[in-house]
Formats: C-alpha cells, structure tokens, sequence
C-alpha cells in the first residue's frame, strides 16, 4: 500500500517538475521585465549579469526560458518512462514507445545505418525546439527567436558533421576539400562555413519574423479599433476591442505550426547534413582493412 | 545634424524595403516546387506522406535566402540607426 502512495507521490512530483519551471518564467517575467507598449520589437530581456574576468556574462530570458524547457522535458521523459512492463502496458508507456520508434524510424529513414544510435540526440533537439518555440503560447519570450540559442545549436551540429568528416583520417578530410576541380577549394571552404550560419537563421528567422508579424498586426489593430471604434463611450473606446480573437488566427500559424515545422526541418536537417558528410563506402573500407592488417600483424 | 539623422533613418528605411525584394525568389521557387508535388500526390496518391516531407524540406531549404534578406531588413531597422546616429554623434563631438 505504501509503495502504491509513493509512487503515486513521484508521479505528482514529476508532473510538478514538468509545470513549474514555466510557471516561475513567467512569474519571473511579471515580476521582473518591464512592460512595454506599442510597436516594440526588442532583444531578450538581461535580467542580471554575473561578472566574469574576461567579459560579464548576461543572464538573459532566453536562457532562462531555455533551462525551464529543458527542465521540463528531463520531467516528462522521467514520467513517461516510469514503471515500464512488458505485460498490460499503461498509456504512458505507449505514449513514450511511440515517441521513440517515430524517432528510430526517421533516423533510420533518413541516416545511414551507422548512425543508429542517434536516435536520442536528434528526439532531443526535435523536443528542445518544437518546445521552445511553442513557449510563446504562454505569453514567454521563445528562446528560438534569440540568434544566440540557435546558433549554439548550430554549431553543435557543425561540430558533429566535422567529427564525421574526419572519420576517414584529416588527409582524406583535406582531398574531399578539392573534390570536383582544385580550383573549386574556396568555395568548398565557405560552404563549409554557410552550413551552421544558414541552420541558424533559418530557425531564428523563422521564429522571429513570426514575432514581428504579431506585434505589428497586433499595433495596427490597435490603432484601427481606436479609429473605427471612437464614437463609442470613453471607458469602452479605450478598450482595442479588434485585438480580441485575430491575432489568435495568427498564433496558429506562427507559434503552434511554424515552431514545430522548424524543428522537424532543423531535424531532419541534422540528419541529412551529418548522414551526408560521413564518408559511407570510404569509411568501411578503410575500417576493413585495418582489420586485416590488424589480424596479419597478429598472426 | 538633424537633417543628418533625417537621412540615416530614412535611408535605413529605404534599404530596409529594398532587402526585401529577395522575398520573390522563394516565392517562386516554393510556389513551384508545391506545384511539382501536388502533381506528384495526383499522380500518385499513395506516395502523399513521403512527397509532403520532402516538399516541406525543400521549401525550408528555398525559403533560405528569403530570410537571410528578412534579418538584414529587421537589422536595419531596429538595430542599425542607433548604431548609425550613435557614430555620426561621436564624431560629431570630437
């Protein structure tokens, strides 16, 4: 009977876990931001800075939204995965199994199947971005729209797609460089370079452009309820009674459809652009024969 | 120096909107690869999931420039004339 109540006690701790970190964001958001009005399309908001030898280190909402998310995914993974079976399986696990091989089945659709295993990074960033953008429902600053968020992002994946360059040894990396034509060695070097930049602001314009459309409709409207609506008494004329509904219409779009989109292309992203640097066929020749070198040594 | 400012957030304005022209090439482009996959989904229908994913891909690819152009037009204006009037006023005052 204890045993029951005790989990029954984590399961409401987990649920806690996964609602109030966003519940202190946006306590922390009324508390602390300044409220703005009109046409105001600004940054994240620094709420403190720590200081730091070289350079002071701005703690800014998108951060904060950013390991609020995080946190409330570690909650859900956590609550989904609690109490698996194999016999009479509870909608959670199903939940959670179906999440998982949706996962497998686009890396093992999409990647070569060396990557098996990178099923978990890429359900990570899906969950991280879909979620962070979709942050912008509960009236937070969605920490996609800040270029810093996405970048670092970015340059984790260039990271990886180097790493996976590098598989077959830094001079067959250095060859693939000047591969169609010699002459063409620069202009593999940008592209090189173009590939997190363009991730990056593929997400962060996305995201942002999606901000700057409400706020500016939202101002119109505004100002179109002050202009139709003055004949109206002074306590209801100063009410914007057009902003009621049609920026929701918006919303849809930008925040629910448009975050999710982004992060399912940013996925798929990673996938193509990791799958396509890995030298497949060079690579497991490579790896044979170093094998058989090996076992000749050996013998 | 009030005509001096006139002219940088006019002129930023102005580049502003000029960026923007880029947004007909992915309009184009997009238009014509979701022409290409309704074509492709008439023909055959039981291929709609997989077309829907690689069109989305590909519009997410086009739509790159676009939104290369978007992020100089919103640096421009929100960013740049206060960078602008903010040198012009330095060195004015030295």
């Amino acid at each position: 009977m204890t045993a029951k109540r005790n989990s029954k006690l984590v399961d409401i701790l987990l649920i806690a876990m996964m609602i109030l970190p966003i519940v202190l964001c946006i306590l922390l958001q009324i508390l602390f931001k300044p409220a703005s009005e009109g046409i105001n399309v600004e940054g994240a908001y620094i709420y403190f800075t720590i200081p730091m030898p070289i350079q002071d280190l701005p703690i800014t909402e998108s951060q904060v939204n950013s390991w609020a998310v995080m946190i409330a995914i570690l909650g859900l993974c956590l609550f989904l995965t609690r109490r698996l079976r194999t016999k009479d399986v509870s909608v959670r696990q199903h939940v959670a199994e179906w999440m998982v091989e949706k996962v497998e089945g686009l890396v093992g659709e999409n990647m070569d199947p060396h990557f098996k295993s990178f099923g978990p990074f890429i359900a990570a960033i899906l969950g991280l971005s879909a979620f962070s953008s979709l942050l912008s429902l509960f009236g937070l600053y969605p920490p996609t729209s800040d270029l810093n968020v996405v970048a670092g992002w970015a340059i984790l994946v260039f990271a990886l797609i180097t790493y996976n360059k590098f598989k077959c040894g830094p001079v067959y990396y250095l060859k693939s460089m000047t591969k169609p034509v010699a002459a063409l060695t620069p202009i593999n070097l940008i592209s090189e370079f173009a590939t997190p930049i363009s991730m990056a602001f593929r997400h962060y314009g996305n995201v942002l452009s999606g901000t700057v459309i409400s706020v500016l409709v939202a101002a119109g409207l505004g100002g179109l309820s002050a202009a139709v609506l003055s004949f109206l008494p002074d306590a209801l004329s100063s009410i914007p009674l057009l902003r009621i509904g049609i920026p929701a219409v918006l919303s849809i779009y930008f925040d629910v459809f448009s975050g999710c989109l982004q992060a399912f292309i940013f996925a798929m992203l990673t996938m193509m652009y990791v799958s396509g640097g890995f030298p497949g066929e060079d690579y497991y020749a490579r790896r044979d024969k170093i094998k058989a070198k090996k076992q000749n040594g050996g013998n | 120096m009030e005509l001096a400012i006139g002219i940088i957030l006019g002129c930023c304005a102005l580049g502003a909107g000029l960026a923007m022209i880029a947004g007909i090439g992915p309009g184009i482009g997009e238009g014509n690869a979701v022409a290409k996959a309704c074509e492709a989904i008439a023909r055959q229908p039981e291929s709609k999931g997989s077309v829907t994913s690689t069109m989305l891909m590909g519009c997410a690819v086009a739509e790159t420039t676009g939104l290369y152009a978007l992020v100089i037009a919103i640096l421009l204006i929100f960013v740049a004339p206060n960078m602008f009037v903010g040198i012009l006023q330095s060195a004015l005052a030295v």
